[in-house]
């Protein structure tokens, strides 16, 4: 799992069935010391977080298991809201 | 998932039984303020996606968990065509 910020939000009218009723939001990946790690990508909400919030996310396959028994065609979810982290 | 604009068509009359009737799209990658970058794909396209149109591109295993592509040897595909992205800095 890897750690990232909301920085906005995605709206798709037409999209797969699987991703009917799911909230898309772009994240930006974070070094643990809070810097952008990489491009930007749009992830599938599972826990409800908002824009700006800190939160760690799956990468791959494990991305659409939250929504088990549901088949959504994810490769990014947001699973968990950080409340903080530290280091050392 | 990341976000690209669909620049092109492929055609492949002999291809892996799987991916018949697949249309497959050429997609170049997108920064988000929706400029070109250098990278592209070839994507399975789920939802009847346009020329020029900006999508939603998902990527690796779970490509397969799109609509109709079970078990069909794919690694991207297109899954939804973007109306709105909002930045909030």
């Amino acid at each position: 799992m890897w750690l990232a910020r909301v920085v906005g939000t995605v709206v798709a009218t037409r999209k797969d069935p699987g991703l009917v009723g799911t909230k898309l939001l772009l994240i930006q990946p974070l070094t643990p010391e809070r810097s952008p790690h990489g491009k930007p990508i749009v992830a599938v909400d599972s826990v409800g977080c908002g824009v700006s919030e800190e939160v760690f996310f799956v990468r791959g396959r494990e991305a659409s298991f939250p929504f088990l028994p549901a088949e959504v065609p994810a490769d990014a979810a947001i699973v968990g809201i950080v409340d903080h982290w530290s280091l050392g | 998932m990341i976000l690209g604009r669909v620049v092109g068509t492929v055609v492949a009359t002999r291809k892996d039984e799987r991916l018949l009737g697949s249309k497959l799209l050429v997609v170049q990658t997108q920064d988000l303020q929706g400029r070109d970058e250098a990278a592209y794909m070839i994507c399975v396209d789920t939802v009847d996606a346009g020329s020029s149109d900006r999508v939603l591109v998902v990527t690796g295993s779970s490509a397969r968990m799109a609509s109709g592509l079970k078990d069909c040897p794919v690694d991207a595909a297109i899954v939804g065509v973007v109306d709105s992205v909002e930045l909030n800095p």
